[in-house]
């Protein structure tokens, strides 16, 4: 059929302008590419510029404001909610990346073997990842209610504990609800991707080991672990960047409360910069992901030379 | 030696397994059990004795009745539906053509162009939001669908792009050349053999811009204001919680039904959508 379509195309002398233009290759690249490079530029780029613009002057909703240099980003500096927020950042980040990465391996491990029902089991899994995370936030809120708690109940009828545990009411607990949560919301992304890693290695390694006398953490360690590498690194990076960046998942759980003591950088930013309406505070708070994040890509990036070379 | 590995296979694999599925799978189980219960059983204190939490003895409808009479919740329904498939299709053709361009052509820059379009895939929105906002609001899209129609697509671009690059590169060259030789023009020769090819490719990223497209906040937070214009996950955080009080029962149907068709889309294209998920990260 298509060939037909084609010849009929090539007899016909009076082929269009556009038809001839869009055989030249640059010129195909630069149409194809123009729609998504143009949204990206408009909507990305631009932003990105217009984010350090506002940083450096005191604009604020219904002000343009002025040029103050670097007074924004001194002024975070000496902020103590900031202080606590960034700190926050990094603790929530390392904690919740180091569970999602131990929780995912075991789980895509325990995925890789042969089971019954393995595919339903598989497609649940993925299901922390697929519901908005608002809105299964939501529902672990209602698990860590001061008064109607689920868990308190277990753990109560449980035996236990004698008293209430204080979820989301003291700032340390919350802190480690959420990285709970996030786990809980991570982990599959970290076990799915990482089982399809684990596809790809022949079982005959593992075999060959066996033969030689390793035992299951000598090959997961020696054979599994090695060659899961370079994927297990890029799912960290995407990870860490999701993690330290997020907003939502605190924005539903605490707030940022108690008392300011769960603020991430971005949902002081959001207090900030739409909350108080001090657009320029805001987009410096939000700048500070930035050089982390910079940081962490760049050391994918030479690890991943390290490894080209190596 | 069969019982004691079959005494293994307990410890290693039934029980891990099972912890698993429980921590997995509880949250949404509590969400739905929830949404389902009248007042006098959601508000018993967990120390009375006879409270049964785990279980709703009386269920009533009476909070899905509440949602879908007395809050805009078809509405954000409709709105997130509208918005989550309209910036899923934008995304595609713009990563499709640009995947294409960039597996397939040969023009200067396009390596760099390959990996600008990778560094945009790793700049979040809240980076971006407080100066997004102004920019929409410059251009008078604030508060209409259109604000994040256009925007949902720069998270989406991205990974549409590499993903499709990466399939487009698997297709074989001789499959184009063929139809060159046999006269086709060379965007004939795309849209005719080669993205017939690449349907489960397009389906994948489809999928997942889909499902990240719902699962939106931030943007739609602050872009959107009235009530009849927010997708689900705001609505539900602004509206259903009224002053400080929070209905459980109405929010957890509020959550339950705004997962449902998200999840009922996933459980349809779950392969597809692991690939998607898959070939994500792999850049």
């Amino acid at each position: 059929m298509t060939t037909e379509n084609g010849r009929r195309r090539v007899s016909n002398p009076r082929a269009s302008p556009f038809i001839r233009l869009a055989e030249n290759e640059r010129f195909l690249a630069t149409a194809l590419l123009a729609p998504g490079v143009i949204i990206l530029v408009l909507f990305i780029a631009y932003p990105f510029v217009m984010a350090i613009w506002f940083s450096l002057t005191s604009i604020r909703v219904g002000d343009a404001g002025q040029f103050v240099g670097l007074a924004n980003f001194a002024k975070a500096m000496d902020d103590t909610i900031f202080q606590q927020a960034f700190k926050n950042t990094v603790f929530y980040t390392f904690w919740a990346t180091i569970f999602k990465l131990a929780l995912g391996m075991w789980l895509a491990l325990l995925l890789n073997r042969h089971f019954r029902f393995k595919r339903i089991v598989r497609a649940s899994m993925l299901l922390p990842f697929i519901i908005p995370t608002v809105l299964s936030a939501f529902a672990w809120r209602w698990m860590f209610d001061p008064t109607f708690s689920v868990m308190n109940w277990a753990l109560y009828h449980g035996g236990m504990i004698t008293d209430r545990l204080p979820f989301l009411s003291s700032g340390e607990w919350a802190m480690w609800c959420a990285v709970l949560v996030n786990t809980w919301r991570g982990m599959p992304f970290f076990a799915i991707t990482l089982l399809a890693g684990l596809q790809t290695i022949s079982p005959d390694l593992h075999e060959a080991a066996a033969l030689d006398g390793a035992n299951a953490w000598h090959r997961f360690w020696h054979v599994t672990w090695p060659l899961l590498l370079p994927v297990t690194l890029v799912v960290v990076v995407f990870s860490v960047i999701q993690t330290f960046s997020d907003f939502q998942l605190i924005y539903v759980l605490t707030g940022g409360g108690p008392a300011n003591s769960t603020h991430l950088i971005a949902t002081y930013a959001y207090q900030i910069g739409v909350g108080s309406g001090l657009l320029g505070e805001g987009a410096a708070l939000s700048l500070f992901m930035f050089p982390v994040l910079c940081l962490v890509v760049w050391l994918q990036l030479r690890y991943l030379k390290r490894m080209e070379n190596a | 030696m069969l019982i004691e590995r079959k005494w293994k296979k307990w410890v290693y694999f039934y029980l891990p397994m099972a912890v698993f599925i429980v921590f997995t799978l509880f949250p949404f189980y509590w969400m739905a059990i929830t949404a389902f219960r009248p007042d006098e059983e959601l508000y018993a204190t967990w120390r009375q004795p006879n409270a049964a939490p785990l279980w709703t003895l009386a269920p009533t409808l009476e909070h899905m009745k509440g949602l879908l009479q007395t809050t805009a919740f078809p509405t954000w329904l409709w709105n997130t539906m509208l918005i989550a498939t309209v910036s899923t299709i934008i995304s595609l053709i713009c990563g499709t053509f640009a995947g294409y361009a960039l597996a397939r052509l040969r023009f200067q820059g396009s390596e760099f162009l390959g990996t600008a379009i990778f560094i945009t895939y790793l700049v979040p929105q809240t980076l971006l939001f407080i100066p997004l906002a102004d920019i929409i609001r410059d251009m008078q899209l604030g508060n209409t669908p259109w604000a994040l129609m256009l925007t949902y697509p720069t998270i989406l671009i991205p990974f549409c792009t590499w993903l499709l690059m990466g399939y487009f590169k698997t297709i074989p060259k001789e499959l184009e050349e063929c139809a060159r030789i046999d006269g086709a023009t060379r965007f004939g020769a795309m849209v005719r053999i080669i993205l017939p090819v690449a349907i489960p490719g397009i389906l994948s990223a489809g999928i997942f811009a889909f499902t990240l497209s719902w699962n939106e906040f931030i943007y739609a937070l602050v872009f959107m204001a009235s009530a009849d214009q927010k997708t689900v996950p705001v609505g539900v955080v602004s509206e259903l919680i009224r002053g400080d009080i929070f209905f459980w029962g109405q929010l957890m149907a509020g959550a339950l039904l705004g997962s449902v068709p998200v999840a009922l889309v996933y459980s349809f294209f779950v392969e597809y959508y692991v690939t998607g998920l898959t070939g994500s990260v792999k850049g």
